[in-house]
């Protein structure tokens, strides 16, 4: 243990009684950068977004957007710990300190950008609410699911836009509560109820891997709006803007057609804004934001566009197989749409 | 002189037993058949054990071992187990992200955590007590890496305590409360001024360093081990502390003794953990890096102090009182008393309770994968959420309760080796 550590404590407990809160932290980036890692708060294991592979190594959708935002500040993406934090605790932890960005598939909403005094960097992902049937049960849209029982966590947003949507459509249902995903799977499998409903992202994430997934389908609707995106604490702005140009980058990297593998060959380009990107022209617009020049190249080098993240970690080559569908770009039918970067 | 009908000339020679009075009949006919009721059960048991194996035995003996996810053992064969997620994952499960190059700190770790408790456990090993003292700092260094001088310097500054005590009692000042103050401002002191500046200085110099591991990398048993085992050997003399502090006359202390006892027994653990995870740090100042997993055992020690000081206050009531006068009679003072006279029967009475506590403490350590710290329990479902793996459920958990029984049964088999011991009664 570091003796800074074992000599502190006692000091640290003396000096609590007169500490300040956590919000009259520093600069963000003064305080990642001193401690030479960026603390990012991810799930606790869903398929996709994040989890550990067999050799230990932390991977996934969210987990890869940190590590983009780690090369960009440090030019190493692996400058980065990983916080697994459970939804109960996720927002206190980012608002302590405890973590200094949370990309840990949570739904912008709201209250969650207002009361919780947080904010939301962008999305990441569009996803929505769908359903899960058995092929044999002959169902090809939800509209065809009046009368069905219906598995459903119970204390979830999910909950209330199943009520919404049966109602809107004037159509009926019996709910089986379970407590989360895992059980709503077994209840689902062991026939306790027609469809289960969850995030369809999570509905493609298990069915791959349910024992015969060819007899299981996902319909098609999407009954809710959950738009997923990284956070950070009201009160840092410059740190906010750090995190959503990180993004913004991945994004437009793919309407540029710029990938890891071919980004050394944009150095002639006659597109200015790519020279801005990648900080290969002559201004230094990261500089507003006291970023390195090069950040967004190291961050796009790194992890690669927006595309190839998705394709490894939710794509086909990633086994979960997710279509593009909304998440794609703008100039390929999707709505993902960076602001220029200018 | 009546003739005899008969006489028996020799012996007749021994017959077996019956059937039924020998050997495994004789015990099946006492244990398991010896009324209709014991017997309806036996049967009624037997049937019930039979559902049970009937289909674990199939899935668990014909097991993949070596695919390669989930899918592969779908494909092969998807009605036995898939221990194969254990053949990929065991080192994780063990060890966390803790970096594989350095899995030979906390396996030695281990290893020497087994050497350091057999003073404590045999009194026949008890002059290798020396070890078992010196083990904590060893393994904090193991564990956590960096100079070995940090934590040397620690032990020098409490050694250097302890001895300037005993010299203060003995020659100097002969009273044992100021030498105890004395002794603590020396410590206090020393640390504050000369233990960091002496630390760098011999690191320096003789430079022996690990690399440093940061808690977040620390996870699966070796977590729950580090947890567990410190919980248990900080929160048993803490707890003897607020048990006889609870008994105590001076009101303050008995005060402030129970105050923390029923504050600690009215809050629930993972209360507890929250507040050490994330309420904390918006006490500490800005920037303040208190370990988590340092957090973390403070509190799972405070918890089971609080329930191991009840415990140890349920024996301490259970002593007749004539067992307290008759010590006063023999002219001993309050501490020659408690530890000669009360506090070993007070302890041999508790055990089963302190050993319940210490077993409720070592499952407890799996609450906090609740708080970013991945223990077995949190781990598995990390694994599952690796698409390889995604849908395992039984072999994991199945592995963890395994690996959590064996620690859990050695300690209740221990703690009923150590009452045949100690038995005093005929």
């Amino acid at each position: 243990m570091k003796k800074s550590i074992l000599f502190g404590i006692t000091a640290a407990l003396g000096l609590s009684a007169g500490a300040v809160f956590a919000d009259g932290h520093g600069s963000t980036l003064d305080v990642v950068k001193e401690r030479g890692n960026l603390l990012c708060g991810v799930s606790t294991g869903s398929p996709g977004f994040s989890g550990v592979d067999d050799s230990g190594m932390n991977v996934g959708f969210d987990v890869d957007y940190c590590r983009a935002l780690a090369a960009a500040i440090f030019n190493d993406p692996m400058a980065v710990s990983f916080v697994p934090l459970s939804s109960a605790v996720r927002f206190t932890a980012l608002a302590s300190g405890e973590v200094d960005i949370l990309a840990r598939n949570t739904t912008w909403t709201y209250s969650r950008d207002t009361d919780l005094k947080q904010t939301f960097l962008g999305v990441t992902y569009y996803d929505g609410q769908g359903f899960m049937v058995k092929k044999d049960l002959g169902v090809n849209s939800t509209l065809e699911l009046d009368g069905a029982t219906v598995c459903i966590q119970v204390g979830t947003t999910t909950e209330l836009n199943l009520a919404d949507y049966f109602k809107a459509n004037n159509m009926s249902y019996e709910p089986v509560p379970t407590t989360d995903n895992a059980e709503s799977k077994q209840q689902y499998l062991a026939g306790a109820c027609d469809t289960y409903t969850t995030d369809a992202s999570a509905l493609h994430g298990t069915r791959i891997n349910l024992e015969n997934p060819d007899d299981h389908m996902v319909l098609p609707e999407i009954i809710s709006k959950e738009p997923l995106g990284p956070l950070v604490r009201h009160g840092d702005d410059n740190w906010a803007d750090i995190g959503r140009w990180v993004l913004n980058a991945l994004v437009i990297a793919e309407e540029k057609g710029i990938t890891s593998a071919n980004i050394d060959s944009f150095a002639d380009t006659a597109d200015a804004e790519i020279h801005r990107l990648l900080g290969t022209g002559d201004d230094d617009i990261l500089a507003m934001m006291n970023m390195p020049k090069d950040a967004m190249y190291n961050a796009i080098k790194a992890t690669g566009n927006y595309g190839e993240i998705f394709e490894r970690n939710l794509g086909a080559s990633s086994g979960i197989n997710i279509v593009r569908g909304v998440n794609n770009s703008w100039t390929n039918g999707g709505i993902l749409y960076s602001p220029p970067f200018r | 002189m009546s003739k005899l009908a008969y006489v028996r000339e020799k012996e007749i020679p021994q017959s077996a037993p019956p059937i039924t009075e020998v050997g495994i009949i004789k015990w099946l006919r006492e244990n398991l058949f010896s009324s209709w009721l014991n017997s309806i059960l036996t049967v009624l048991s037997l049937y019930f054990i039979f559902i049970l194996l009937k289909d674990f035995i199939p899935w668990a003996y014909g097991a993949h071992w070596t695919t390669g996810s989930i899918r592969e053992c779908y494909d092969v064969n998807p009605d036995v187990a898939c221990f194969s997620v254990l053949t990929a994952r065991w080192k994780q499960l063990l060890f966390g992200f803790y970096p594989p190059e350095e899995y030979w700190r906390p396996t030695l770790t281990f290893f020497l955590l087994i050497l350091s408790i057999i003073p404590i456990l045999f009194t026949r090993f008890v002059r290798f007590f020396w070890f078992s003292l010196l083990y904590p700092g060893l393994a904090i260094w193991l564990l956590w890496g960096g100079s070995i001088w940090s934590v040397a310097i620690i032990y020098f500054g409490l050694g250097l305590g302890f001895l300037s005590f005993l010299i203060m009692d003995s020659r100097l000042i002969r009273s044992a409360s100021i030498s105890l103050l004395a002794a603590c401002l020396i410590t206090v002191l020393f640390f504050m001024f000369l233990a960091s500046f002496s630390a760098e200085m011999l690191s320096s110099l003789i430079p022996i360093y690990l690399p440093y591991v940061e808690s977040l990398k620390f996870g699966g048993f070796t977590l729950s081990l580090i947890v567990g085992v410190t919980g248990i050997v900080a929160s048993f003399p803490l707890g003897i502390v607020l048990a006889l502090g609870r008994q105590s006359d001076l009101p303050l202390v008995k005060m402030i003794c129970v105050g923390f006892i029923e504050f600690i027994r009215g809050v629930p653990l993972i209360t507890l953990l929250f507040v050490a995870s994330v309420l904390l740090n918006y006490f500490l100042p800005p920037g303040s890096n208190f370990d988590i997993v340092l957090r973390v055992i403070i509190m799972v020690t405070l918890f089971s102090a609080a329930y191991m000081a009840e415990v140890i206050r349920g024996g301490l009531a259970g002593l007749p009182v004539g067992q307290h006068e008759a010590s006063a009679a023999l002219g001993l003072t309050y501490w020659q008393s408690q530890r000669l006279i009360i506090m070993p029967q007070a302890l041999k009475i508790s055990i089963p309770g302190i050993v319940n506590t210490f077993i409720g403490l070592f499952k407890d350590t799996t609450l906090v994968s609740i708080i970013s710290l991945m223990d077995p329990v949190g781990l598995a479902s990390l694994i599952r959420a690796d698409t390889k793996w995604n849908g395992i459920y039984w072999e994991l958990y199945i592995a963890v309760g395994l690996m959590f029984f064996i620690f859990c049964f050695g300690m209740s088999q221990y703690s009923q080796y150590l009452e045949r011991k100690l038995k005093t009664d005929n």
